[in-house]
Parts: C-alpha cells; structure tokens; sequence
C-alpha cells in the first residue's frame, strides 16, 4: 500500500474529490461495513478505536464506542483484525490521545505499522502537545493527519498545515460529531483558509451529514469524511445501507 | 527548587499538566491564560473580586478549635471553615473569581460541571449575581443523591443537564460541559470546578483558591504561635487542597490528600490524559477510564488535578485513601462531637484523622473544612437508619 498522503494526491490529480467514511472499530459487522464503503467508492477508511470518555463525539458515536467496548472492544484487537478485512485503500485510525499515551508512542507506532495502518487522528492532540508522538510517528511512516479548527486565527494554519501528514482535517462546525440539517457555514470557510496555505490535500468532517452537504463541501474542499452518518446506518440497518449511502455520497461529489 | 509557582509555558508541573484540548479550544485556553494574567495583576480586578469575598462570600472563613475532638483523638484539632462561606462550601472562592474574569472578557454565559453539586450551586449564584446566563451539567446519578443542589440551582435561574452516559457521575459530567464549550466556545467560558483540565485551569483555580491557605496561616500563627505539624483536606480534584496546601507548601507542615478508596487517582492510578490534562488516572491496561465509585459525589472522579499528581511523585505530599465505611463514622464524630454537621466529601479527611491520631499524639492538625453537610443529609438518612 502507498502512504495516505500520496494514494489521496493521485486520486485528486485524477480529479476525484475524496470520500473517506468513519467506522468504529469492534461494532456488529464493522469490517463488513468497511467493505461495504470501499466497493462504492472510499478513497480511504477511518477506523474509531472505541475510548471511554470520547469528548469530541456527539450521541451516535459515543453510542457506537461504548457499544463495542460493551463487546469487548481493545486498541490491540483491533489493529490485529484490520489485515483481515483486506481492502485496497489506506486505513487510518481514529482514537483519543490516552489509548497512545497508555500503550506508549513507540508501541503504539509499530502496532500500526505492523498491521498496515497508514495514518491516525488524534483530536485532543492539539499542534503544542504533538511533538513527542508526531516524532515517534513520523520515524515509524504513521502518517498523523492535524485537525484545523473554524477558531484558529490565520497565523496558526501554516503551522497545521506544516504538521500534518496525510491531509488537513478541516474541522466543519464549531461543536462534535454528529448528523446536522444543513451544512454549516464554517465549513467551506475553513476549508477554504486551510487550502490558501497548503497544497496538501484538505477534507472536511464534522457535520458533514449526507450526499447534498458533502457535495456543497467539495465546492472548496478536496472531500469530505462522513463519520455519525456511517455509524448509524451501520447500526441501523447493517452493511449494506453503508454501501449504498457511500454510493450515494461518491455519486454526489462526483458531479462537482 | 521553587513548588507552587507558576506552571511552565505549557502548563507543566513537572511531567504533568498540559493543554490536551481539540484545536477548537486551543484559542480559548490562550485567551484565558492571558486574561487571567492581565486580571490577576490588575488592582481594580483583584480589589473587585476580595470585595465580593468580603461582602458577599463572607471571607475571611474563621478558624475553629475542636476542643472535644481533639481530646478525644489526643490531638490539637483546627479546623478551617469554609462550610461557613455563602452556598456552603470553598467552591465560592473559584467561581467569583472566574465569573467576574468571564464578564471582562465579554462572556455572555458559563457552563459548569457539577458533582455534588456545591460547584454547580455556586456557579448558578455568581452568575445570578453577575447576570450571567448558566448551565450546568450533572451526571444522572448525582441529580438524584444530590436533589437539594438540584432544586437550589433552577431556583437560582441555572439550567440544569443531566449526564447520561457511562457512570453518569463527576467523569461524565465534564465530558458533557467539554462538548458544550466546544461548540460555544466564543460566546461562553467554561467554569471548571478544580484545579483540573487544561492550561490554565489548574493555576488558574489554584490562585483563586490560596486566599484559604493564607488566611490559614496567619490564623494558625494567631491560635498556637506556630504553624502545624499536619495540614488535611480531602480530594476529588483537589481545589480545596491545593488551596490549603499553598499557605503551608513552605512550611515543614506534613501535606495530606485524602482520597477515597474508590476513586484514589493518586494511590492506584497510572499518569494518563483525561480532560485535557496528564496527571495519574484510574484506568485500565489499554487507557479507558475507569468508573469511580464513592459515597461522595463530589469526590466520585478517577482523576485528580496534575499539581498534586506533581507534589505526590516528588514526595512534598501524601495521598492516603479512606473507605466508605470509615466516612460515615468521620461524619458523624464531628456531628456527635462539635456540633458540625460536615459534608461526606471532608468527612475523607476527618476519617483520616480520626484513624491516623495515634500516630499523631500531640501535634497539631489542621484540616480544611471544604463544605457543610446539610445536601447530604437525606443520603445519610436512608444509610444511618
Ligand atoms: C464540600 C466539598 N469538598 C470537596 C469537594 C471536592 O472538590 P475538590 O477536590 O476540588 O476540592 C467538593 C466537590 O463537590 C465539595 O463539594
């Protein structure tokens, strides 16, 4: 597998917007759902590692971490399990700065490393505390993709920018995951400052909710993550409602 | 080397501390950090604040003597007694102090997290006065064993949410005033309730609170004509004993942290980051958080702020933990004895004493008093009977 950054920059030179839909990792049938979105057209996957005190989630991720963790859930578990779903995009992994903290930086890389994990978001990882895991990543080829925020002033975004491996995570609205009736307005207004200062490839998640709103976000962004809509489909209805949502969404941004 | 100072640029006491915060707050917290200097070196804002302490707190909190406890424990027993500020606890200290930072930096609106509710109360008082809008958050379970706090907030105009997920105590609680603020970041700030979270809340809350430990000092001085040999507090996350520890950190006064058995973040955690913070944290192998559980809502929390996780792993102070069982007894030996009815949180520290005293033959203790007992009074009723 190439790295992220570089499977996302062909993509987007081939004109593609890119899709990359979140699963949380260890929920009924998540590998199946990962499949699922893959075959209708995923540029990349993001698997949740599931914590317990997931501040940046609103209901229906918090909903799916705890369920996993209630199955028996584990950061090392699955990481050995992504090999087995046997995908050609990049997964990167989402999780809460505790889970590396406590495994520890340099365990935690070559546990990604070793089963073929690409990248990791970490979103109470701000730019300031990033360094130690960031230096241990980097030696390792994780890839750790910077959130940029609608509240950061214009003299931070280089220095995100600079930081970020893989791609800008460009932070839609001001709040936590979870499914909204219109896309905010902060949400090209970032991706647009973000994509002022970096060629690097700029996605927005976080209120992203359905195929209208992520083909208004592609107007300025380079694609979109959907992560509370996956979710609950999955849970909801199962794999294939991952599929055909992912199908609905890629055909979407596709006519930008 | 110099404790009980300002933190480093990034919020570190020693290895601990820090600003684990989503970007979207990182502006906030810097924002914070500089108001809070600015105003802390102000005269007028200072001047303001030791006013509303003064005349609306009712500070200086008095220091009183437990003649008969102390007889009985073969001890000199001191009590500081915070029971005796408005709303009936140390939590007054904090929240004047960061409500009046929250209007001169042109907030509209605080949220708070509440365990026993003591913090939340007194967000909801400040903010009437100061004609602030206020909502509070509150795990499930506490709403229910701390319905008097609940009652006594709406009465004072807050709002107030339940917690629903995980343990639906303290830990779930912030969780839910974080998500809060990350949405309403510009238009409201985050009264935290210890001297917990990212930089600059611990020192932040801290300075507001040492006004306890330096009217202490001079108190004692007055009383006995030395400092202590022991000074004890309880901990959830530390604010009333980080207040009282500051006045005697440079004494050679024995500092003790009293935690409960089911929630002694310093005695059986591991450093962790939680709540925007690296301190110790219960939690398991893989870094979930663990679920406290205690008698005390208050102390119902499986962190504890960085500054005592600092002065614990240098050794400057003690963190011995105390059962549920010895709590109520602690309880009620002061009730029975002084006629104080204290609450469940510094009967923590009262139990300590009152197991430790035979170590202690002859010295003098002082021990914050963090709040009175009469929300605890229906919880006890239905445990006592
Ligand atoms: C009376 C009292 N003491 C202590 C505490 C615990 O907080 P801290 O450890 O920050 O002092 C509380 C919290 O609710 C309280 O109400």
């Amino acid at each position: 597998m190439t790295g992220l950054e570089a499977h996302l920059r062909t993509r987007r030179s081939e004109g593609k917007k890119l899709l990359i839909p979140y699963v949380t990792g260890g929920l009924t049938n998540w590998k199946e759902g990962i499949r699922a979105a893959v075959a209708a057209g995923a540029d990349a996957i993001e698997v949740g590692i599931p914590f317990s005190d997931p501040v940046m989630d609103g209901p229906v991720i918090q909903d799916a971490s705890q369920r996993a963790l209630e199955a028996g859930a584990t950061p090392p578990g699955i990481l050995a399990e992504i090999p087995t779903i046997d995908v050609q995009v990049p997964i990167v992994v989402m999780l809460y700065y505790n889970t590396v903290f406590r495994t520890g930086h340099e365990r935690f890389a070559s546990l990604c490393r070793n089963n073929g994990v690409s990248g990791a978001i970490v979103p109470d990882l701000p730019l300031e505390e990033s360094g130690p895991w960031c230096e241990v990543a980097d030696a390792a080829g994780i890839e750790t993709v910077m959130l940029a925020a609608p509240t950061a002033p214009d003299a931070r975004l280089p220095r995100i920018a600079a930081r970020a491996r893989g791609f800008v995570y460009a932070v839609g609205l001001l709040g936590i995951t979870g499914e909204r009736d219109a896309l905010a307005n902060t949400a090209t207004a970032i991706a647009g400052r973000v994509k002022a200062v970096t060629d690097k490839p700029v996605l927005v998640g976080v209120g992203v909710s359905n195929a209208d709103q992520a083909r208004e976000a592609c107007r300025v962004a380079d694609g979109v993550i959907q992560g509370a809509s996956v979710v609950r489909r999955l849970m909801e209805s199962g794999p294939d409602a991952v599929g055909e949502y992912i199908a609905e969404v890629r055909a979407a941004i596709d006519e930008n | 080397m110099s404790i009980m100072v300002e933190p480093d640029g990034s919020g570190r006491f020693g290895q601990f501390g820090g600003r684990f915060v989503p970007e979207t707050l990182v502006p906030a917290c810097q924002e914070l950090e500089v108001g809070f200097r600015e105003a802390w070196d102000d005269p007028a804002f200072r001047g303001e604040l030791d006013h509303l302490l003064r005349t609306y707190a009712g500070r200086p909190s008095i220091l009183t003597e437990c003649n008969n406890l102390g007889r009985q424990l073969g001890i000199r027993l001191l009590l500081k007694r915070e029971d005796l500020n408005h709303t009936g606890s140390h939590k007054i200290n904090n929240v004047l102090g960061q409500a009046l930072l929250a209007k001169r930096m042109g907030k509209k609106r605080i949220v708070a997290e509440t365990g026993a509710g003591q913090h939340g109360v007194a967000s909801a008082t400040a903010a009437a006065l100061l004609g602030l809008e206020c909502k509070v958050y509150m795990g499930a379970v506490d709403m229910e064993r701390q319905a008097l706090n609940v009652f006594r907030m709406r009465l004072l105009g807050a709002q107030v949410e339940p917690a629903m997920s995980g343990s639906r105590t303290l830990k779930d609680a912030v969780n839910e005033a974080m998500r809060d603020w990350v949405a309403t970041v510009e238009s409201t700030h985050y009264c935290l309730g210890s001297v917990m979270g990212p930089h600059p809340y611990p020192w932040m809350v801290r300075q507001f609170h040492r006004v306890i430990g330096d009217e202490a000092r001079e108190q004692c001085r007055e009383a006995t004509g030395a400092d202590p040999d022991v000074v004890v507090a309880c901990v959830g996350g530390g604010s009333n004993a980080i207040g009282i520890f500051s006045g005697f950190i440079d004494t050679k006064a024995r500092l003790i942290g009293v935690e409960p058995a089911g929630g002694a973040a310093v005695g059986r955690g591991v450093p962790g980051v939680v709540h925007g913070m690296k301190s110790f944290l219960m939690q398991d192998e893989h870094g979930q958080v663990q679920e406290a559980h205690s008698i005390s809502a208050g102390l119902d929390y499986p962190g504890v702020g960085p500054e005592h996780s600092y002065l614990a792993e240098m050794g400057r102070a003690e963190y011995p933990s105390v059962t549920d069982e010895e709590v109520i007894g602690g309880f009620s030996l002061l009730a029975k004895t002084e006629g104080i009815i204290p609450a469940l949180e510094c009967a923590h520290a009262l139990a300590w004493i009152a197991r430790e005293a035979p170590n202690m033959a002859g010295q003098t203790v002082l021990m914050n008093l963090s709040g009175r007992g009469d929300k605890d009074v229906a919880q006890m009723m239905d445990i006592l009977k």
